[in-house]
């Protein structure tokens, strides 16, 4: 079994893990953590939804950031693919698409302030970078025979839009609509550094321990992805596009000033504000890689290599729940609402309630990154091995799930679990702002201490360091031929 | 069909520029730096935008932020001119935005402390000086720009054992404000915690304190904190004198249910000079470059 590639990668990922551990910080330091676990699934359970003023805006705003970032980003995303083969495009969409929205949002809170442009960016930006490398791959795949038909002389924006375009109309649909869906949770989340969307509310409750309050906001969300193909019909969808930006919400004025002080003063370093020269200049340097990108680094690394080894343990466990091959249809609906709401609870939320109740440690974090990514493909290999046709006397039970759907999926299932990797170290730095020592601790401190040339140093390392994970990542499913669909 | 979308889609972005440039200029905006549950802030601050909108004679507005820099930036992006900030986050905004002045602090917040809390189960005792009994338990400030919840306890931390709280403590962690502070060392969470006095007066007060639980165990020197801070500028978009009548209306507040909810005694005029100790231990921890 060793001689499987497949085998010995998997192998060699856990044993990182493995080490990994050794050297994380893993604990429940909260003295009561399964009585509040307890408090806050009896909030769920009697969740109450008219006790927050504004709860109806919010779940609106939330919609209308979505909406308007997504479709910005999809335009933008959309030109960048007509140019994505030339490498500077690629380079500055990957850099983009490496700095979460957080990050993106932070950035633009200290210029535009509380602006409904500081949230439409923050989505729009990094979804621009993401929609360029997935329309681009989808455009390429396009059938290029009907082009070759075409009489010569036809222009080429005419031929674009005859003959390329309607083969991918479909998948570019279908993205953009999967991608709406990470739009909201992308929204709700902003809300955690003060845009009026749904996790600023959200936040409130929690901290000051209003479960019932909690729980209906998260019932709600729920109720809001789950029909949403019910109530995002094409038709629909210009008047949605349209009346999104009158949702925003005012804000507060931008004052352009304050974009060029940003640009021209508050991120340039310190010791070349101060005219230090480059001797302070190495000094400051050397300061923030040995007391913040380096341990940042190193908690983002482990961190992310063993929530990447539970993300796969939680997506292999799960992808039974929805499998035709088990169970009856109770048992299937059943799973199928848990790994919606496993994949439709952002992991910053899931990390946040989490280390509300089991109090500050790699775990909460851990936990919630595995338990969203691993819904995520635990649904789609479950999806997948519906389609697979078993003998009429396969086995049954334990067997059929070791010998029969697990070999035939873990092609996919890695390829899935490597396609998310970045994303998970994405997150993982951003989970940093909740309190984990990771990158986004020292970014948010940072930002804290108004030290903003700290804070995009940082951040352009944690992009970096995004953009190498997501290149190892690539370079893997090569190696092992596997092939994916995007995620987000 | 697709240029048509795209075009929508122009249409939209535009949009968003347009809605967003109607907000009205002669709105005095105001902020405060969220020390405690946000319920409380909006309550507190709702009441003080009516009180001084009816002194003023202008709309006045109080938006809640998430953070204390957010706070800050607020202030110096000009998005607001007034706000309730502790003393470093004073010291910070006055230092971004020149001309912005102190114009009024709180009658407790000329001699403020604040408090070293600790969960029973360490079987910590009130002690004089901070003693090694502190060693490798599991601590907690407020806010990472707090005054009271940071800087000041961890300057008396470093003082004391002549190491960073990273190296005194098996954990240290940044609650986010007084009132989650007090309610993590309570559960337990973490074993010890710095907390402002006011706040755990106040709650005390109200009984919102499981006194078996949690006790205090050390309070440090007094310094200087919370002020109300005015950007030099309000005078040119309001008013010849308007910083002055701002100033008066603070000073004159006599309502006891809106000083209850801070809770001061009254507010008593300021000057920035007064701030000079907090910004000296900024410079030293390294807050304030």
């Amino acid at each position: 079994m060793l001689s499987y590639p497949t085998v010995r990668t998997s192998l060699i990922f856990t044993a990182i893990a493995l080490v990994g551990l050794l050297f994380a910080d893993i604990a429940i330091t909260a003295a009561n953590p399964w009585k509040d676990l307890g408090r806050f699934f009896l909030g769920v359970v009697t969740p109450d939804f008219f006790s927050t003023q504004g709860l109806a805006t919010a779940l609106l705003r939330t919609v209308a950031f979505a909406f308007v970032g997504v479709a910005l980003g999809s335009v933008c995303g959309f030109l960048l693919a007509l140019v994505y083969r030339a490498y500077p495009v690629r380079i500055f969409c990957a850099f983009i698409r490496a700095i979460h929205e957080l990050f993106w949002a932070l950035i633009f809170l200290q210029f535009f302030g509380f602006h409904p442009l500081t949230g439409v960016l923050a989505i729009a930006i990094p979804y621009s970078g993401i929609f360029a490398k997935v329309y681009s791959e989808i455009l390429e795949e396009a059938d290029p025979e009907p082009g070759r038909l075409l009489p010569p002389g036809t222009g080429v924006i005419s031929a674009f839009l005859y003959a390329r375009i309607p083969d991918c109309w479909v998948q570019i649909r279908t993205y953009t609509a999967y991608r709406l869906e990470c739009g909201l949770r992308s929204s709700a989340i902003l809300g955690f550094v003060g845009l009026p969307t749904l996790g600023f509310y959200l936040e409130s409750a929690f901290s000051q321990g209003h479960y019932s309050d909690a729980g209906a906001m998260l019932i709600l969300f729920y109720v809001l992805i789950a029909t949403l193909p019910l109530w995002v019909k094409p038709k629909l969808l210009p008047v949605y596009i349209l009346g999104a930006p009158f949702f925003l919400g005012d804000g507060m004025p931008i004052v352009w000033g304050n974009v060029t002080r940003f640009f021209t003063e508050d991120i340039v370093p310190s010791p070349l504000k101060n005219e230090e020269g480059w001797a302070g200049m190495g000094t400051w340097l050397g300061d923030v890689f040995v007391n913040q990108a380096l341990p940042g680094i190193w908690n983002t690394v482990i961190l992310t290599q063993i929530a990447l080894v539970a993300t796969g343990l939680i997506a292999l466990l799960a992808f039974p729940l929805i499998s035709t091959h088990f169970g009856g249809p109770i048992r299937r609906t059943s799973g199928h609402v848990f790994l919606v709401i496993l994949r439709s609870t952002p992991e910053y939320i899931l990390a946040y309630i989490l280390l509300q109740l089991w109090g500050p440690s790699m775990l909460p974090a851990v936990v919630a990154l595995a338990l969203h990514n691993g819904g995520i493909i635990g649904h789609l290999i479950g999806r997948q091995s519906s389609s697979i046709a078993l003998r009429p006397d396969a086995p049954t039970g334990l067997n059929r799930y070791t010998y029969e759907l697990v070999p035939r999926v873990y092609r996919s299932f890695l390829a899935f679990l490597f396609y998310r990797w970045e994303i998970i170290m994405r997150e993982t730095a951003i989970l940093g702002i909740l309190g984990i020592y990771t990158l986004g601790f020292y970014v948010d401190s940072a930002i804290q201490n108004i030290q903003f040339d700290k804070a995009m140093l940082l951040i352009l390392i944690t992009a970096s360091l995004n953009i190498g994970v997501d290149i190892l990542g690539r370079f893997i499913r090569r190696k092992l031929a596997l092939q994916t669909m995007p995620t987000c | 069909m697709l240029l048509n979308l795209i075009r929508k889609l122009a249409a939209a972005s535009l949009l968003v520029f347009i809605a967003s440039a109607t907000a009205s200029a002669q709105t005095l905006v105001f902020t405060a730096i969220p020390d405690e549950d946000e319920t409380k802030l909006v309550e507190r601050f709702k009441g003080i935008a009516d009180y001084l909108s009816g002194e003023l004679d202008v709309d006045v507005r109080y938006i809640p932020v998430k953070s204390y820099a957010a706070a800050i930036s607020a202030f110096r992006n000009n998005q607001v001119q007034l706000a309730w900030f502790g003393g470093l986050s004073g010291v910070q905004a006055r230092e971004l935005v020149p001309g912005s002045e102190a114009i009024a602090q709180g009658v407790e917040d000329t001699a403020f402390y604040s408090h070293i809390i600790a969960h029973k189960s360490t079987g910590l005792d009130e002690m004089e000086n901070l003693s090694d009994e502190l060693r490798d338990k599991t601590f907690t400030f407020g806010s990472k720009g707090s005054t009271s919840g940071r800087l000041i306890p961890e300057y008396y931390i470093r003082e004391a054992f002549g190491e960073s709280p990273e190296d005194v403590f098996a954990r240290v962690g940044f609650s986010g404000n007084h009132t989650r502070t007090l309610r993590l060392v309570e559960a337990g969470t973490y074993d010890v915690g710095a907390i402002n006095f006011s706040v755990w007066d106040k709650e005390m007060e109200n009984n919102n304190i499981d006194t078996d639980a949690v006790k205090v165990i050390w309070t440090t020197p007094s310094y200087p904190n919370y002020q109300w801070t005015i950007r030099g500028d309000v005078n040119e978009r309001f008013g010849e004198g308007f910083s002055q009548r701002v100033q008066e209306a603070l000073l004159a507040m006599d309502d006891p249910a809106l000083l209850e909810s801070f809770p001061r005694s009254g507010f008593i005029p300021v000057s920035n000079d007064a701030y000079d100790p907090i910004r000296v231990v900024g410079k030293q921890i390294g807050i304030i470059d």
